[in-house]
């Protein structure tokens, strides 16, 4: 395993965590290419909770696997506080999301055969300065669920390990990939809500995926991507609490 | 770092799928079984050996001669690298035992008269040595008197030299020297025909008019002395008194065949182990292959964690690793069981005074190695796969199967039920995996055939040598070389109806730097009922100017048809003959010559002919015929064709019943252990599917039939592979024997095939019926929720 840091932390001031400049992604070749992402340039502010609006299809799951280094562009730069993670290989990509990045994927995915406890743990077993799986499970108000397989948790609870587990290790930034595309509205926003308390309390830059168009009421700022291409960045003069969200 | 909840995992995943995980250990433990029992009984079979040769002094140099003068021995124990040198008289008699039809055959062997042999020395078990100056009294191999119900206090009626005598058993004893009590020219031991007798020295000279003198000399050498220059210098001191050749141990028949076993033993036990480890590390290679392929999101979630690809191919190594080693601990226990119990039963075929059982503990090495082996070679191509999984992709389910409309689609609606074409366009859309998961159950089944075969091969050499080869009903051997005139005289015994004579004569064979020692057989020119054979078991005719020789010796002398091979007579004036190569005879025990009988009468310059006859005889003479046999003064022996056929048949059953169950149990195992894996993974692959299908209504009997069926439909395209991988597997057992006194031909008899075949077949039905019960036990919810 890497010990030294691949990713240093030298930006200025107010400098974007991300800054992407001409990423394109093409999945295929000749006639049956699919230009998943086309030229995409954005940068993301650090502490911000963003909200990533698109159709189905548009290139959204791309956009944010190069960003939390889990595949890479065809083309173009992806910098993390100036580091290009489109130069690093697979170990220093490993170590990059072992110490910065936490995911919160739309079909959880956790484990069958750990409970909720250990899929937290099995992100804290290597995570440099992780909190308590106990107390990552707290946040997401799941403490008297902590010994339940995901087997035996509703879609919502088990969202909700996902998310603990995400959080744990206190990410620099956090992935969240519709995170709340199988729940319930209620359900979504207490979801929304722990996502908004981590965002607050831990400072972690928060992209969330979504095709909910209400949801982007309580991001900072919204990105919108359009076949392949971010659109329209935007930022709303007032930011809704979940809990006022209604859909 | 950390990675107790990985191990955790692991711990889990381990038990969740215990089942597969145990049929998957099973197999690798059944190698390892092989492997530590025959290392077992090898190795304490060795340490019996040379113990029992060290404490009773068993001899290195042995040789024979028509009568040498006892001064001899001096000259003899000053060749360079003699330690010790024991002078003998060693003869044959005919015993007359009442509850035996023919006279059984004694070995007469002589004792000094005073104190113990030096060398060769008889372990007395029962009662007592025989007194000085007693010469009735004699010692009595165990076996025998074992198998006529005789003790210390008994007596025993022989006829030496001709003269009708009444021994007194005072002991029963052993010798390193008969450890294997096997007659030349038999298949196996005849224990209750082939005795031997120790008796006092003076009593042997006597009987056989060598006072002063003696005909066997047996001789130990310096440590690490090469036997080779002795005994060429001992076959010169020995040529003009009549010399036959003199040997090392390894061609004394006892050692030759207790060595040919335990070299048989060390062969098989890596060759056998071998096969069954390749299979199993196929087979896991198949199993962690599709496994891997259904975890590939959670594999893709650790790397997105930041598990470094290592790190997880590490996790599936272990769950690989903890397989193996579970096979390797239970292999390791049973195999030293068994080895325990196969070294009771080998201790009691051959003549062991003591049992002892040791495992090297180098064994358990050799067997975590072979275990590890067959482990790292069957997770390579999943952990291949494991590193090269990038995580995003794994994020992704694998991709949905694209089924095409094939042929099945086009059969009218009646013909082929609904779960049919499930099962055809299944095996349509994974062709590579149902081709390897079909070659993993021909694997199988080739491997109960190489376990099984062994069986038809015995069984076709009892065939060919009892039926073919030799069809007399007797054997009949004289004291010395009797006129050609002396086969009327048999041929005029009640109920004899045939007689062919015969004359064994003791020869040096050599071509180029070669050269064996045997006991030639002048044979009539066409032999009826004892005759070599081709290789399609066709008679040779026994050419008048020419050798024939049997594969195994043509091969030790490396002698090919028309090369000119020097027969050196070793009796009489001892001529020198050249003769050309004629044929090979296609024997499996042993080593054989033939020529003509007349050529070798007429080489030997002497009036007497014949030294044996084979006889038929008519059932209906009742006892006659083989009382005038036993009162003949001129019989040395007597062999009779039903015994040695019955005692070949009771031999091979008894070890069938031992070693044939074990390997059937084996095979089975393996079997199951295949097909189990190979249905539970598919379970597991298409637990979802099946689910949908039972909550859309499909029975569980019909979601069960999805996989069962494709199981069914592959085993039943494996047979036939099967079997010609079964004959592969036979053909490289049949590699491991020392084709040195024994060959094995490669005999497939169509039965094995139908056994291998049925044992697949059950272990299918014992598959089929775990999927059934886990089917139905699916919990249609909770397939459902979470996502595979
Ligand atoms: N492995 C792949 N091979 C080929 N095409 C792919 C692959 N992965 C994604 N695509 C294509 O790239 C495009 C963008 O996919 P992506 O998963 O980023 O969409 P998305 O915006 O996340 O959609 P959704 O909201 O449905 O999740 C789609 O057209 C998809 O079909
Ligand atoms: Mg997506």
């Amino acid at each position: 395993m890497t010990t030294s840091a691949p990713v240093q932390d030298n930006r200025p001031a107010a400098e974007p965590v991300y800054r992407c400049r001409g990423l394109s992604k093409v999945y295929g070749q000749g006639e049956a290419a699919v230009h998943a992402l086309r030229d995409v340039t954005m940068d993301v502010g650090d502490g911000e909770l963003g909200v990533i609006l698109g159709a189905s299809g548009s290139g959204k799951s791309t956009l944010l696997n190069i960003l939390g280094g889990l595949d890479h562009p065809t083309a173009g730069t992806v910098h993390f506080r100036g580091t290009d993670l489109t130069a690093l290989d697979d170990g220093d990509l490993t170590a990059y999301r072992r110490r910065h990045v936490g995911f919160v994927f739309q079909f959880y995915n956790l484990m069958p055969s750990l409970t909720a406890r250990e899929n937290v743990a099995l992100v804290t077993d290597i995570a440099p300065d992780p909190m308590a799986p106990e107390d990552a499970l707290a946040l997401v108000d799941l403490e008297g669920r902590m010994d339940h397989f995901p087997a035996q948790l509703s879609g919502g609870e088990q969202q909700r390990v996902a998310i603990a587990r995400a959080i744990a290790k206190r990410p620099d930034v956090l992935f969240c990939d519709e995170p709340t595309g199988a729940l319930d509205s209620r359900t979504g926003i207490r979801v929304l809500e722990a996502l908004q308390r981590v965002n607050k309390d831990l400072g972690a830059t928060t992209l969330l995926i979504t095709h909910n168009a209400v949801i982007a009421g309580m991001a900072d700022r919204v990105y919108r991507v359009v076949d392949g291409r971010v659109d329209q960045v935007t930022e709303p003069d007032v930011r809704h609490a979940p809990a006022d969200l209604d859909w | 770092m950390a990675l107790g909840t990985l191990n955790r995992k692991l711990g889990r995943d381990l038990w969740r799928l215990r089942g597969q995980v145990l049929a998957a250990a099973l197999i690798i433990a059944t190698g390892i079984t092989l492997l530590v029992m025959a290392r077992g009984v090898m190795v304490s079979l060795e340490v019996i050996r040379d113990s029992y040769y060290e404490r009773n002094h068993f001899a290195q140099v042995f040789a024979s001669a028509k009568r040498a003068p006892e001064r001899l021995a001096r000259a003899i124990a000053d060749l360079p690298g003699v330690r010790q040198v024991e002078t003998r008289i060693v003869e044959a008699a005919p015993l007359d035992m009442p509850d035996l039809r023919e006279p059984a055959t004694a070995q007469l062997i002589s004792l000094p008269e005073r104190g113990r042999p030096g060398l060769n020395r008889p372990l007395v078990r029962h009662g007592r040595w025989i007194e000085p100056g007693q010469r009735d009294e004699i010692l009595l191999s165990e076996k025998f008197a074992a198998a006529h119900g005789l003790g210390p206090g008994d007596r025993l009626r022989a006829t030496i030299n001709g003269r009708r005598r009444d021994l007194a058993i005072v002991g029963l004893a052993l010798s390193p020297e008969f450890i294997y009590a096997i007659a030349p020219g038999d298949l196996l031991p005849l224990e209750d025909h082939n005795a031997v007798v120790w008796m006092g020295r003076d009593a042997l000279a006597a009987a056989f008019d060598l006072d002063g003198a003696f005909n066997n000399v047996v001789l130990d050498l310096s440590p690490g002395m090469d036997p080779a220059p002795v005994v060429r210098a001992l076959d010169g001191l020995l040529a003009r008194y009549g010399g036959i050749g003199a040997y090392g141990r390894k061609e004394q028949p006892s050692h030759a065949y207790l060595d040919a076993e335990i070299e048989g033993l060390r062969s098989f036990g890596l060759v056998s182990p071998a096969i069954i480890l390749a299979v199993a590390a196929f087979v896991l290679n198949v199993i962690i292959g599709r496994t891997i392929e259904t975890e590939r999101e959670q594999i893709g979630l650790m790397k997105a964690f930041g598990y470094s690809r290592w790190a997880v191919a590490g996790h599936y190594g272990a769950f690989v690793l903890a397989i193996a080693a579970l096979g390797a601990v239970i292999g390791s226990a049973l195999g030293a069981w068994l080895g325990w119990a196969m070294t009771g039963f080998y201790a009691d075929f051959f003549t062991f005074p003591y049992l002892y059982y040791d495992l090297d503990p180098a064994v358990f090495l050799l067997a975590a190695l072979f275990a590890v082996a067959s482990g790292a070679l069957g997770m390579a191509r999943g952990l291949a796969r494991v590193l090269a999984l990038p995580p995003a992709q794994a994020m992704r389910t694998a991709p949905p199967a694209v089924y095409r409309r094939g042929w099945v689609d086009r059969l009218p609606a009646g013909l082929v039920s609904p779960t049919g074409r499930k099962v055809k366009r299944h095996i349509g859309r994974w062709p590579v995996r149902a081709a390897l998961t079909a070659l993993g159950i021909a694997m199988a089944m080739g491997t109960v055939v190489s376990m099984r075969f062994m069986d038809d091969s015995m069984a076709f050499i009892i065939d060919v040598q009892y039926n073919r080869a030799q069809r007399q009903d007797l054997t009949v051997t004289f004291t010395r070389a009797q006129a050609a005139r002396v086969r009327h005289d048999l041929a005029a015994l009640p109920g004899v109806r045939a007689v062919e004579p015969f004359r064994m004569v003791p020869v040096r064979l050599r071509l180029g730097a070669r050269s064996e020692r045997i006991a030639i057989q002048g044979l009539v020119p066409r032999p009826v009922l004892s005759r070599p054979l081709d290789s399609r078991q066709a008679p040779i005719p026994v050419p008048e100017a020419g050798l024939t020789l049997s594969t195994i010796l043509a091969q030790k002398l490396d002698a090919h048809p028309g090369d000119a091979v020097i027969v050196e007579v070793l009796e009489g004036r001892r001529p020198v003959l050249r003769l050309p190569l004629a044929a090979t005879a296609d024997d499996y025990v042993g080593k054989s010559a033939y020529m003509g009988l007349a050529a070798l009468n007429r080489a030997l310059d002497e009036a007497a002919s014949i030294n044996g006859t084979h006889l038929m005889v008519d059932p209906a003479a009742g006892e006659t015929p083989y009382r005038r046999l036993k009162d003949a003064p001129l019989v040395r022996s007597v062999s009779r064709r039903a015994v040695n056929i019955e005692t070949a048949r009771k031999t091979m059953a008894e070890a069938m019943l031992v070693f044939s169950a074990v390997f059937t149990g084996f095979a089975a195992v393996i079997a199951f252990g295949v097909l189990y894996n190979g249905a539970r993974v598919a379970l597991s692959e298409q637990g979802r599917e099946l689910a949908s299908l039972r909550v859309l209504g499909f029975t569980r009997g019909e979601a069960a039939g999805v996989l069962v069926g494709e199981l069914a439909l592959l085993t039943v395209v494996a047979l036939p592979l099967g079997g010609v991988l079964g004959y592969l597997f036979a053909w490289a057992t049949t590699l491991s024997y020392d084709p040195e006194l024994f060959r094995v031909p490669l005999r497939v008899e169509p039965r094995t095939y139908v056994l291998a075949a049925g044992v697949v077949l059950a272990a299918l039905g014992a598959s089929a019926l775990v999927v059934r019960r886990r089917v139905a036990r699916l919990n249609l919810i909770d397939v459902l929720k979470t996502r595979e």
